[in-house]
């Protein structure tokens, strides 16, 4: 009898940690599953951050780096820069990438470094218990927010992907979503560009993905999911905000936008 | 033929390709600024990377990236920029990762100067970021020694997969003198290093990078790893030069540039009767205390001189452990003790009037 669902090869094997319902683990297996079709498993170097997600190294099934919080994007630059022909990537949440490393990914992408970036936006930081995130909507009630957050003294929630799109060696930035089982698909599709516009050497490439923390949220799994699609995507809009130019021109990389 | 001109700070770099080191990452600051202006130009000849960050906190996470990959690789900054560096070499001691810092030292606290000075001696040797850990510390006091010291700085970061900091100071950097490259660099022995995240093709096993360590009982053990390598280097690395010592009674301790000073002030001494000595050491950690045990029972007093307000003095203390009187001159904040200023106190020390 033929399988048709199994493990990705790129991962483990080892059981998540993550708490029932954190989308954390589908962005893992569509990783892996991106890795696994694009045959890259054993030329891949995988960064992983501070967060929830610290434990990373131990299920993707391929070198792995532990980094300092928001310091990803400058230790995968270290690593690629001595093996220009690995694949490198990054897996960072919003208080790593958007708070503690933001000047780290901004000047990746300035420097157009060939790294690919999973940008994890759960809205709060989830690890350390809550605490409002420069995701975070307005009005959200976090353990730093009590009162949800207020636009006058903390500001607005910072759009990564938008900002990254105006930087020019960023040539590819998508906002996906991993809601629904179409989300899910949608996702896939942009995490394997983003790898692929590494592998054709042409600059930066990150795929942020809206993701739930029913934890923190106060919600069950299914809420949570119903919470990201109702509050989250309105203010975080998907889609692709960058794509190469080659791309257009030879056709490369086309398929459904995300 | 080998006999060149060259200032300190491109020294460094000359000794760091010598010593088979092809990637730099930092970010400007006086007055080490040579020797990013020299490796930018010679790393890309030959087949090297030369990066200039964003930040500090992005160089020295680029060398952790770096040295993960395998690479021999090395950062240089001086004073407010190493310790912008401090959280990302406490991940790469736990990580157990090699690689060369520079610090050019200037004087602080805060934005201080571009003067020469000493004031980072504490945070160079006592650990200097989170967590209980050591870096090995070479501090050279010549050009000359300069390029010795960057294949022994890498040398000694691949034999115990620990950071290496060559400290200097902006006159070290700034000051032209001859070397003799014959005989240096060129063997490149680096270890192999199989712990390396290059991705796992032709191994079985995944290589992980890490200083992750969750549990306590575990992580005492990594801890205590940390320790017994530390005893190794205490045991085999301690390096210092003698100068006069062997029937000095009275013994100036001082590194780096305030060594020249001092070696100028033994001259001095000697000529006028006074039995003078020095200790310099040469690697500030591990501390040269055998220098010190070998002749604590001969002399009358030490005289320890630096640029800052007395910090390697307390390391003097602890070797000498009240055997004998330990003095100290110093000036901070980017000044140079003269040569007739440290006289002045030796005299002082040793009972001989000032006077005529
Ligand atoms: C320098 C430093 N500051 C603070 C922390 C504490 N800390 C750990 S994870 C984290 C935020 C995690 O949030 P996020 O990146 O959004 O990831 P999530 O847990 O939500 O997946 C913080 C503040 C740290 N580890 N290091
Ligand atoms: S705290 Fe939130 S982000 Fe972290 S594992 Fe739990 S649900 Fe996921």
């Amino acid at each position: 009898m033929a399988k048709i669902f199994q493990r990705p090869a790129a991962l483990t094997g080892k059981a998540f940690h993550y708490c029932p319902g954190c989308t954390h683990g589908i962005v893992h297996r569509i990783i892996a599953q991106c890795i696994d079709e694009l045959g890259i498993r054993e030329d891949t170097i995988g960064v992983c951050p501070v967060g929830c997600s610290v434990f990373a190294y131990e299920y993707f099934n391929c070198d792995m780096i532990e980094a300092a919080h928001g310091r990803a994007p400058a230790v995968a630059t270290g690593v690629k820069r001595v093996l220009p022909d690995r694949v490198v990537f990054t897996y960072q949440g919003d208080g790593d990438l958007a708070a503690i490393g933001t000047a780290e990914v901004v000047h990746a992408a300035a420097r157009g470094e060939k790294i690919t970036t999973i940008f994890i936006n759960n809205a709060v930081f989830g690890m350390t218990g809550g605490q409002m995130a420069p995701t975070t909507l307005v009005g959200q009630k976090t353990t730093t927010t009590p009162k949800g957050r207020d636009r006058e003294t903390t500001g607005s929630p910072l759009r990564v992907a938008e900002l990254l799109s105006t930087v020019e060696g960023a040539v590819y930035v998508a906002r996906v979503s991993v809601h629904n089982p179409a989300s899910v698909i949608r996702a896939k599709k942009a995490i394997k560009k983003a790898f692929e516009v590494q592998l054709q050497g042409l600059g930066f490439a990150i795929v942020e993905v809206l993701s739930t923390c029913p934890t923190n949220w106060g919600l069950s799994p299914v809420e949570a999911l119903e919470w990201l699609e109702k509050n989250m995507v309105p203010i975080f809009p998907l889609g692709e905000f960058r794509k190469p130019a080659e791309w257009d021109k030879n056709g490369t990389g086309e398929g459904a936008s995300c | 033929m080998a006999r060149v001109l060259m200032k300190g700070n491109e020294a460094f770099g000359e000794g760091a390709i010598r010593a088979g080191c092809r990637y730099f990452f930092g970010y400007p600051i006086t007055p080490q600024s040579e020797l990013p202006h020299f490796l930018a130009k010679r790393l890309p000849e030959i087949g090297g990377v030369y990066l200039q960050a964003e930040s500090e906190v992005s160089a020295i996470n680029m060398v952790y990236g770096a040295a993960a990959a395998g690479a021999r690789v090395m950062t240089s900054s001086s004073s407010p920029g190493i310790s912008l560096m401090q959280e990302g070499i406490s991940y790469i001691v736990g990580a157990q990762l090699p690689c060369v810092i520079i610090n050019v030292m200037r004087g602080g606290p805060g934005l201080g100067n571009i003067a020469p000075a000493q004031g980072d001696y504490f945070q160079a040797t006592k650990g200097g970021g989170h967590g209980d850990y050591k870096l090995i510390v070479l501090a050279p006091a010549s050009v000359q020694e300069i390029i010795t010291h960057m294949q022994l700085a890498f040398d000694l970061a691949d034999k115990y997969r620990n950071p290496v900091m060559v400290v200097g100071d902006g006159i070290l950097g700034q000051m032209m003198e001859p070397v003799d490259l014959e005989g240096t660099g060129g063997e490149m022995a680096e270890p192999s290093k199989p712990w390396a995240t290059t991705g796992m093709r032709g191994r079985k096993e995944r290589n992980i990078v890490n200083s992750l360590c969750i549990v306590p009982e575990e992580n005492e053990k990594n801890n205590l790893q940390l320790a017994a390598k530390y005893g190794e280097i205490q045991r085999s690395e301690q390096r210092w030069e003698e100068y006069g010592l062997d029937d000095a009674e009275w013994v100036l301790v001082a590194f780096g540039t305030v060594a020249r000073v001092a070696k100028g002030v033994v001259d001095k001494a000697r000529k006028e009767g006074i039995a003078a000595g020095l200790i310099r050491p040469i690697t500030l950690w591990p501390f040269p205390e055998k220098a010190f045990n070998k002749v604590i029972d001969q002399v009358k007093g030490f005289l320890t001189v630096e640029m800052s307000l007395g910090q390697m003095v307390e390391d003097v203390r602890l070797c000498v452990q009240g055997r004998q009187p330990v003095r100290f001159l110093g000036r901070p904040g980017g000044m140079v003790p003269s040569v007739r200023e440290v006289y002045e106190e030796l005299k002082k020390m040793a009972g001989v009037k000032t006077c005529g």
